[in-house]
């Protein structure tokens, strides 16, 4: 395709019109356009219209660009290089890396362009494959250890088709810009590869085998490992108000969640919350590897004040990177925040366009491209047997906090697990602040299916009491319902909230937590018949006291079984006291 | 720089002029120049073919298609230099205090985001005396963070307290949608506290044109993000921020673009952001922190909305109170462990204990409180009212902490509280004994 040449025609914020001037044009390409000072605004085309005239979404801000500056299209679509070194590394939405664009400026200044991934760095290369061996795109042609695994060294992706090997390197150390192979087709022609290759972020990568998600993945928070599990290669949504926290969990789910590898989207949110995870993550150890936190993580930072046009790039960045692990037989974690900001950029986008706005003037089309993100999860079935899995988690931030706005409505449709934020919980402190009766998850908890339902009718139990007694007051309702709603309480209190900051109850692994739920379950069975709810208050009281610095500790603290046993005399004495009366 | 003019002006609104001329380019500064020999400052705003749309900085009321258009070759820059502190400004950057215009640097206004990787995470407490404000919601440097209220509502008393109250090596005021007498205000507190010197005012009152109120914020950032770079640590103040997207609301309108809600712009929630997130603590600098107002009647409103998921926080001030519930400071977690042992810890008992008397309070009005537990929340939530919620009581840190166990003893059995042992051990006041709290004739 000869690449075309154009000039801008119009400008209005970042949806900027041209005219070609010779050249195909396609949809979804790259361009660019020349400003006067010389800098090169990339942009990408989103609609063609009467053949010649052409809408370009600059990723860059548009001033000082005027009518007749020259666009140079690329014939390319927006692509991700992918190869090792992404582990570790904080890019922005386009996969410029950060660190080096800081040591070029110290804002972020338009028209600037760094190699995606570093092309010095050495890797040691050990082929997998011999000269004269048939292979086709998705096969490995060898390995490098990066960080904490070895990573394949794919045939491109886009290659379908059969191909014998000309030349293979020796094991030794290449750059990613090193030739690696030499391919042949069935006609002659022969393709040199290298470590890293292209895939346009868009184009979802083919899945070998698609399974369905059964396996769960812990997440070492309480509320959502017993209640509202999420499974390797699922999705969920966190829609929720500002200030109930999505961030903390956000966090917390990065930190502490069993994937082999983590991909954070910060995408139109705040900057310092991506700087919190890229300055602090490093200095973390992750107790299941030995090493630091950021050696499973990337983070794709497009953040609120960057420009809008390149939130959608960032989302679909870290999908087409979590893809790419997933064909390394990986687990892999996306958490995209926010995917409201994506919407409204859409929103914006199509506005300055002038389509006929849907809902609150998001477009009609948006719920369709949720669904096809949310899609692009799943468990992969690879070549040879081993599986993969891309699990994705979203925030929305949906306006007013209510529920009933077209970004969230479209996302429940898509995902697997609803963790619904409350403000109402959160303003009462009860971390994480997630909806105990209003949330959902189609997906396998790590507690048996009738625990989760008996604690799920425990809650239903004590909220309906609740109400009851703010209708008829503490008197107004008996004993027996009042132990009910005390146990309710408790089971909140101990074993959904969770203190996110702290070291020890920031992180529950699955044996504590089947520990933690036969200390519940014990509570939650005893036949307590105290009299008078003061005295039923006050020994729930002294139980919930005891329970929280049993959380507090760790199991292999010196106190620990000595708490437990203490735990379990207050138990017994609820009983034990209820046979005096 | 060559500069052109235009005549062939083809409309005019209260907001917006458009007009045929080439060779211009976008958000390049303009002069819209009166038969008369007056001028006035215009920013074009849009381009297409050679149809060029402008906002007017002096609004649209008087420009005749006889005026012409005069493209000056640069965009919308604002002085920077030492000599500024002390002076006031208008939206359109020409000081309005009677003083000389300066011969300053001129730096970019609006210009792009710091690097991430630029960035600190924050890590300082900021000291503000304000109990709700240090206990509760502790301010950090370098975080943005407005105040919700209803108009009329003493925030700007509390913005001028915090500012002068605290140790901003410069405080830059940005007055958007003032009233005359809240302008006056701002001056007089500046004066009074003797900060005058490390201030600079950006303001834009109800008689100046929405176009200027538009460029306050971007004015006071641009100057405060230079003293930043320079290692000061600057306090922007921007009051009020409902304003000023009213103002972005009604240029949106007149350039016919879609509006999301309530007619607000689809793009309000980036135009906010692009502003506050101009707070940061830059690393081998200064920092930069915001606060702001955000006047409002319901939280849900698109404006505070929005400005929730931006900002680190709000305060939120209700009847003359700083409230608990409704307040967040997002950096708190940041600090609040190094302060005192004692301070997360008490600070989430209270809350707690907030929380389950404002469960009462509904229940109360189904006549069903009548145990003496609940009867004791609702007597703790009064307490707590009148001791820690005035936003205008000073207390340094330390003190308030004691005064928030002296509230404790006073109400609760140390069963009651949920505090762990040993904190409760050290801390617990003896009744009779206690530290801030003036003893009542309780029991």
């Amino acid at each position: 395709m000869q690449k075309a040449q154009g000039k801008v025609t119009s400008v209005n914020e970042s949806l900027v019109g041209a005219k070609t001037i010779q050249g195909a044009v396609m949809n979804g390409e790259v361009a660019y356009i020349v400003i006067e000072d010389g800098k090169r605004l990339k942009a990408e085309v989103i609609d063609v219209k009467s053949g010649n005239t052409v809408y370009l979404q600059v990723f860059e801000d548009t001033g000082w660009m005027k009518v007749g500056d020259p666009v140079e299209f690329t014939g390319l679509p927006l692509s991700v290089k992918l190869g090792p070194g992404i582990l570790g590394s904080v890019t922005d939405g386009l996969q410029n890396p950060l660190y080096e664009l800081g040591k070029i400026e110290w804002f972020l200044e338009r028209g600037l362009e760094v190699a995606p991934l570093d092309n010095t760095q050495k890797w040691h290369f050990t082929p997998y494959v011999k000269i004269g061996d048939k292979v086709t795109g998705g096969m490995a042609l060898g390995s490098v250890p990066e960080k904490l695994f070895e990573h394949k060294i794919f045939v491109p992706f886009s290659l379908q088709g059969d191909y014998t090997i000309t030349h293979i390197a020796a094991e030794g150390d290449y750059t990613i810009e090193e030739p690696i192979a030499t391919i042949k087709d069935g006609a002659g022609t022969t393709t040199e590869l290298q470590m890293a290759f292209e895939w346009p972020v868009k184009r979802p990568m083919p899945f070998h085998e698609r399974s369905v998600p059964v396996r769960p993945m812990p997440t070492g928070i309480r509320i959502l490992d017993a209640l509202f599990p999420i499974a390797q290669g699922g999705t969920a949504c966190s829609p929720g108000p500002f200030g109930a926290g999505k961030t903390v969990l956000q966090h917390s789910l990065a930190k502490h969640s069993e994937a082999d590898v983590v991909i954070i989207a910060a995408c139109g949110e705040r900057a310092g919350e991506a700087v919190e995870v890229f300055k602090d993550f490093p200095e973390l150890i992750d107790p299941r590897t030995g090493k630091s936190l950021m050696d499973r993580t990337y983070i794709v930072g497009n953040t609120s004040s960057m420009p809008v046009a390149a939130r959608e790039a960032s989302v679909y960045l870290a999908t087409t990177v979590g893809e790419y692990y997933r064909k390394q037989g990986l687990n892999v974690l996306i958490l995209a925040d926010s995917t409201s900001r994506w919407a409204q950029a859409l929103r914006e986008t199509s506005g300055r366009k002038e389509e006929i706005p849907g809902p609150e003037a998001f477009p009609m089309y948006i719920s369709t491209l949720i669904s096809a993100f949310y899609d692009r999860a799943g468990v992969e079935i690879l070549e040879g047997g081993n599986s993969g899995s891309l699990s994705i988690v979203g925030t929305v931030s949906p306006a007013g906090g209510n529920f009933d706005e077209p970004v969230t409505q479209a996302t429940l449709l898509s995902t697997g697990a609803f963790w619904g934020l409350s403000r109402a919980l959160s303003d009462a402190r009860k971390y994480p602040a997630i909806d105990r009766i209003d949330s959902n998850s189609k997906y396998p908890s790590l507690l048996e299916k009738e625990e989760v339902a008996y604690l799920l009718e425990l809650l239903r139990d004590g909220k309906s009491i609740a109400s009851n007694i703010i209708l008829m007051g503490e008197k107004g309702i008996t004993d027996e319902s009042y132990i009910r709603y005390q146990k309710s309480e408790l089971l909140d209190a101990v074993f959904l909230q969770q203190n996110s900051f702290h070291e020890v109850d920031g992180v529950t692994n699955p044996e504590r937590l089947r520990l933690m739920f036969n200390m519940v379950r014990e509570i939650i069975d005893a036949p307590v018949r105290i009299a008078g709810k003061d005295r039923i208050r006050s020994q729930f009281n002294f139980l919930r006291q005891a329970f929280l610095d049993w959380n507090y500790m760790d199991v292999n603290e010196e106190g620990f079984e000595k708490q437990k046993t203490k735990l379990l005399n207050l138990i017994k004495q609820l009983v034990h006291v209820a046979e005096n009366v | 720089m060559l500069q052109k003019t235009y005549e062939n002006i083809d409309s005019i609104g209260r907001a917006i002029l458009s007009i045929k001329a080439q060779g211009v380019h976008n958000k390049e500064l303009a002069e819209v120049l009166y038969p008369n020999g007056n001028k006035a400052f215009a920013q074009v705003i849009a381009l297409d073919g050679d149809h060029v749309t402008l906002q007017l900085f002096g609004g649209g009321f008087g420009v005749s298609t006889d005026c012409k258009i005069r493209f000056l070759g640069k965009p919308v820059q604002v002085g920077f230099s030492d000599d500024m502190l002390g002076r006031v400004y208008s939206g359109n950057g020409q000081p309005i205090d009677g003083g000389p215009e300066l011969l300053a640097d001129r730096v970019r206004v609006a210009g792009p985001s710091i690097n991430p990787v630029k960035r600190l995470i924050p890590k300082e407490m900021i000291r503000t005396g304000v109990p709700m404000i240090d206990v509760f919601n502790t301010l950090v440097r370098s975080q943005k963070i407005p105040i919700f209220a209803k108009a009329g509502e003493p925030y700007n008393r509390l913005l001028a307290n915090i500012a002068t109250q605290t140790d901003a090596d410069v405080i830059i005021i940005g007055g958007v949608g003032l009233k005359y007498d809240e302008y006056h205000y701002f001056r007089q507190r500046i004066e009074e506290a003797g900060s005058k010197s490390k201030t600079i005012m950006f303001v834009h009152t109800h008689r100046d044109s929405i176009v200027e109120g538009l460029m306050v914020p971007d004015l006071a950032l641009a100057v405060a993000e230079q003293f930043a770079l320079q290692g000061k640590n600057v306090f922007v103040l921007l009051s009020d921020m409902t304003q000023w997207s009213d103002y972005l609301r009604q240029v949106a309108n007149a350039q016919d673009q879609i509006p999301a809600n309530q007619g607000y712009p689809g793009d309000l929630y980036s135009q906010l952001a692009s502003r506050y997130e101009k707070a940061a603590d830059i690393e081998g600098a200064g920092s930069l922190t915001i606060l702001g107002v955000t006047t409002m009647d319901d939280v849900t409103h698109p404006v505070p909305d929005n400005t929730g998921y931006i900002t680190e926080g709000q305060f939120y001030m209700k009847d003359g109170y700083l409230e608990l519930f409704g307040s967040l400071s997002r950096l708190k977690q940041q600090v609040n462990d190094k302060t005192r042992p004692d301070h997360r810890s008490i600070m989430n008992a209270m809350a707690r204990l907030l929380s389950e008397a404002e469960e009462r309070v509904k229940a109360q009005k189904f006549g069903s409180v009548k145990d003496d537990y609940s009867l004791r929340l609702l007597e703790y939530r009064k307490t707590f009212q009148r001791e820690l919620m005035d936003p205008f009581r000073y207390l340094e840190l330390e003190d308030a902490l004691d005064l928030c166990w002296d509230i404790l003893a006073q109400h609760f059995k140390k069963e009651e509280v949920g505090l762990s042992s040993n904190l409760v051990d050290t801390y617990w006041p003896e009744k009779g004994k206690f530290n801030v709290l003036k003893e009542m004739n309780h029991e």
